[in-house]
Formats: structure tokens, sequence, C-alpha cells
């Protein structure tokens, strides 16, 4: 195969490849004063690359690229329907967070030309783990997610704060990558080869299966489920917040995609030796999710908590099998991750005299002095928590119906009590917005801000609880490729 | 000598030796930053021992591209935490680990 038919095929992660290096030429050419402009061009490409995702699953088969005869015949790249589902919605993601990070980037003085290219490599990184059909290509994808997103985290170089959340995010992650590696390395000598076909076609064996578990190690620490969540809620809490609206939503679906992905394809004939492993690390996530931030008092920190929540949720789907589950996985994370795109933007840019809100009881008296936003946020909670009539019902419903079918009460069980303990703390913002007398006002929204926020809560309610069938459609042709 | 040949096992068994001793380099160690990013080196290195090991008896060749794509890596990597390290100690003026205590909830 010739090269340029590979780019071809390859095509979101080339553009999204062209325009990060080019873009690295222009910012150093136009330095800090077009980073507005850079940020702008770089959500336009993240967009393009999504729709280019869309329209390669719109023609409904598997694209392959990187192959060769004798050492990777499957070819090192291959984006399934499954992935090109969950990239399209990873770059749309990134493309809005993106978009609406402006303001606040203004206010605080961040306005520098490396954020919009920092995202944009990030999100290459993302679909390029999406698309792996080999344990080199997951890893350098990983990777390149991952230094990116360590930067990003650091990326208020005044605030020690920031630092410090940059630095325990670097450690860990490079923990994190060090054990996916040494497992991929046993599964590589275990299995005889480095492509998901091989490791799909090796029998099982204890080397294999003990690599297999260092590698769900590292990819849990990376979706941040539990007990490898520890990062979350210090690295939410110390980055600045578009940083973190962009963390909880474009790598948070690409981890679990890519969990998913990896262990349906090459590990789908060894499915008896993680199903265990999933199953326990989803129970863990629900329930540390759901009682640690019953305790906190910082948004920031319950919003953490909630995604690790939420990641648990959606690991019942993968721990259904592929059959059953693939579909409900991708449901549950869309709806999740679009309703959390809102929220984490429009509760993290309310902005009180210059400076970003904190606690909890900063919001108190909201829907009397931002109704709109109020309201905006209240369904997007509601989503998040999964109660109906919001559209995030319907992707915890798939889930559980998922679990079900696959065998897995006592899980399903395990996630309904979750979704109870969680609500007293989604119930406190709720009450503090609509039942407190208000405090200070609050500073003038954005105009990207209250778009997102109208638009995701518009989607939650009620677009996507009536028109559900259309993801569910989409996710179902997803999984059957 | 007789039995003294070196057989997969020993390759591994010194792998996960070092990887050991960097996971344990992460957790124990209380005084310094700098040792921790020395702990992760020799864990990206231990995985390249396991690779080229593994490359070797396994017969194909793709262990060993997977080892020079983990060496870029790990520059890549070091070049970052030293980065963050640099801001870091900006702000705070020191790097040991007991101080990196502003954010808990």
């Amino acid at each position: 195969m010739d090269f340029l038919a590979d780019i071809s095929n390859a095509l979101p992660e080339a553009i999204l490849a062209g325009f990060g290096l080019a873009g690295l030429l222009i910012g150093a050419i136009g330095g800090d004063r077009i980073s507005g402009l850079l940020r702008l061009l770089a959500a336009l490409a993240l967009a393009v690359a999504a729709a280019s995702s869309f329209w390669q699953f719109g023609k409904g088969e598997a694209v392959a690229a990187f192959a060769s005869a004798e050492l990777a015949p499957e070819g090192l790249y291959r984006a399934t329907l499954f992935t090109l589902f969950a990239k399209g919605v990873t770059y749309s993601l990134a493309a809005l967070a993106l978009f609406m990070s402006g303001g606040f980037l203004k206010t605080a003085q961040m306005e520098r030309y490396e954020y919009p290219l920092l995202v944009t490599f990030g999100s290459l990184g993302a679909g390029m783990m999406l698309s792996a059909n080999d344990l080199m290509t997951l890893y350098v994808g990983i990777e390149t997610l991952s230094l990116s997103s360590y930067v990003l985290a650091a990326f208020k170089r005044d605030s020690v704060k920031s630092a410090e959340a940059g630095l325990k995010y670097f450690v860990l992650g490079a923990l994190a990558s060090g054990l996916l590696l040494y497992g991929s390395a046993l599964i590589y000598g275990f299995s005889g080869g480095t492509g998901y076909a091989a490791i799909a076609a090796a029998p099982t064996s204890v080397g294999l299966v003990f690599g297999l578990v260092f590698l769900i190690c590292g990819l849990a620490f990376k979706a941040s489920a539990a007990p490898f969540h520890i990062w979350t809620p210090d690295v939410y809490e110390g980055a600045p917040a578009p940083v973190v609206a962009f963390f909880s939503t474009a790598p948070k679906i690409a981890a679990v995609g890519l969990l998913a992905h990896v262990l349906f394809t090459a590990f789908g004939t060894h499915e008896t030796s993680w199903q265990q492993i999933i199953a326990i690390i989803a129970a863990l996530s629900m329930l540390i999710g759901a009682f640690g931030a019953l305790m906190q008092n910082s948004i920031k920190r319950i919003l953490a908590y909630s995604s690790i929540s939420n990641v648990g949720f959606a690991l019942i789907g993968i721990a259904a099998g592929a059959d059953i589950g693939a579909a409900s996985v991708l449901v549950y994370m869309t709806l999740y991750v679009v309703a959390t795109l809102g929220l984490f933007g429009g509760v993290l840019a309310l902005r009180r005299g210059g400076k970003a809100i904190d606690q909890i009881s900063d919001l108190n008296g909201l829907a009397k002095t931002k109704p709109g936003i109020a309201l905006g946020l209240l369904v997007l909670i509601f989503s998040v928590a999964g109660i109906p009539p919001a559209a995030g019902f319907w992707g915890k419903l798939q889930v559980f119906t998922a679990g079900i079918e696959g065998g897995l009460l006592w899980l399903v069980i395990v996630g309904c009590v979750a979704s109870v303990v969680s609500l007293g703390y989604y119930l406190r913002l709720v009450w503090a917005m609509f039942m407190k007398p208000a405090g200070e006002p609050m500073d003038k929204t954005d105009f990207s801000i209250g778009a997102i926020v109208a638009v995701t809560a518009l989607l939650m309610f009620p677009v996507l609880t009536i028109a559900i069938q259309f993801l569910l459609e989409m996710a179902a042709r997803a999984a059957g490729g | 000598m007789a039995g003294a040949e070196l057989t997969l096992g020993h390759y591994l068994a010194v792998s996960a030796a070092l990887f050991t001793i960097g996971v344990f380099g992460i957790f124990v160690n209380r005084k310094n930053i700098i040792v921790i990013l020395m702990s992760i080196e020799l864990i990206l290195l231990s995985v390249n021992i396991n690779l080229v090991a593994f490359s070797v008896f396994n017969g194909t060749i793709m262990g060993q591209v997977f080892a020079m794509l983990v060496l870029t890596v790990a520059a890549a990597e070091a070049a970052v935490g030293l980065a963050i390290l640099v801001v870091y100690f900006r702000n705070r003026g020191e790097i040991a680990v007991e101080d990196v205590n502003v954010l808990r909830g």
C-alpha cells in the first residue's frame, strides 16, 4: 500500500498532525499575539477531523493503514466503526472545549499560543490510540496524549496549585505508562506479536494474563477508574478550568473507548480472563466516586469524583462483553461527556470579582442572579446523575440492561446503590443554586460559555430524550463493525 | 561452563528486579523528586530489556522496534518531567516530596 493511500485512510489524524506542525511554525513566528486566531483555527481543525471521522463512519467499513506484508499484515493502524464513532465524539468535544476556553484564558492571562496546539496534539494522541491495531501504536498514541496533558495541567505557570497538579499528574502518569508498557512487553513475549490479531490468535497462557493485568492497570489509570483514581481530584482541583473541561471530556471517552476496543478485539478470545477484573474495577469506581464526593466542598473535586463514578458505570458495559455491551458503552459515554462539557464549562466559568469560584457555597442563589445558566446546569446535573427525563437516564438504562443480559446482576445492584448515594451531592449543588439566598453578584458570563451550556442542556432535554433512538442506532451500527 | 547459559528466564528476572526497584523508588522515596524521575527511567529500561530479550528468543523483530520507540518516548517524557519540575521549583523554591501537599481534600 502506498504512502498517500495510508495518509488518506488515516485522514482525521493526518489533518490534526498537519495542523499541529503548521501551528507550531505559525506560533513561533507570530508569538502570543495570534493565540486567539490559532485557538479558533485549532477548533476548526478539530471540527474538520471530527467531520472526517464521521464521514468515514458513514461509509460503513473499517479503514486500515500502515501495513507491512511481513511484520504487520493487518496494519499498525485500523479504525473500526466503533473507534471511528468514538473518535468523532472525541474530536468534536475537544473542538467545543477549545471554543469555549477563550474568555477564561484571557482573564487568567494564559493566552499563549501553545495552548491550542497542546490540545490539538493531545486530541491527535487520543485519536491515534483509538485507531491502534498494534500495541506500539497504542503506546505512542497514549504517550502523545499524556505528555500534552501533563503540560496542560501545569499550564498556569505562576500558580503553585497548577504546577503541583502537573507534577502529580506527571509522576503518577509516568508510573501508569510504565505498568502499561511492562504489560505490553509480557503480552508480546507470550503471544509472539504486538498486533491485535496476533494476540487474539495466541492461546491464553499465564504470562499473557499477567501482561493483560498490567495493561488494564495502565489503561484504568488513564480512564481514572478506581483504584487508580488517586490523581483525579488533585489534578482537577489544581489545573486551570478550561483544561479540566478538556480532561473530563475528550480524553475520557477516548480512554474508555480504547479500553473497550482493546479488550473486545485483541483480548476478545481471552474474555474470561478480564471480565472479573473489569467488573471489580467498575464496582470500586462507582462506589468510591459516589462516597468520596459526599464529604467534599470544592466543586472541582466533586466533579472529579463524579467522573470517577461515571467511568465505573461505563465499565459495566465493557464487563458485559463485546456482543452485549459495546453499543451501551458508546451511548453512555457520549451522553456523559456531552453533559459534562456543559456542566464543567458552565460551573467553572462562573467568576466573582475576576476570581473563579470554587466552593459549593459560591453557587448560592445562582437561580436568582443567573436564571438561564442555573436552569441549564440543573438539566445537565440531572443528566450526569441519570435522572429521567434528562437523556443521561437512557445511557444508564443501556449499561444496566447490558449488565443484566451479561449475567452481572450484582454489579447492576451496586450501580443502583451508587446512583442513589451520588444523588446526595448532585442535589447539594441543585439545593445551593435554587434554595439558598443569593450572595455577591457574579461577573458577566462569556457568550461562548452561555451558548455551550444552552446547547448541551437542550440536547440533554428535550432533544435526546425524545430522539435517543437515533443515537442508539448509531451506536448499534458502530458496535456491529 | 556447562549449564551456565543465559536463558530467557535470566533476562526476565533481571528485568522484573529492575521494574520492582523502579516502582519502589517512586513510593518509598521520601526525599527528592529527581529520584522519582530516575525511578521512572529505570522502569522504562526494564521494559526495554524485556522487549529485546523476547525479540531475540521469539525470533521476531517487532520487540526491537518497540524498544526504539520506548527509548524515544522516554527521552520526551524526561524532558517534559524536568520542565514541569522547573515550573514547580520556581513557585515553591524546593523539590522535596513531602512538601507536595497544597492539593488535598
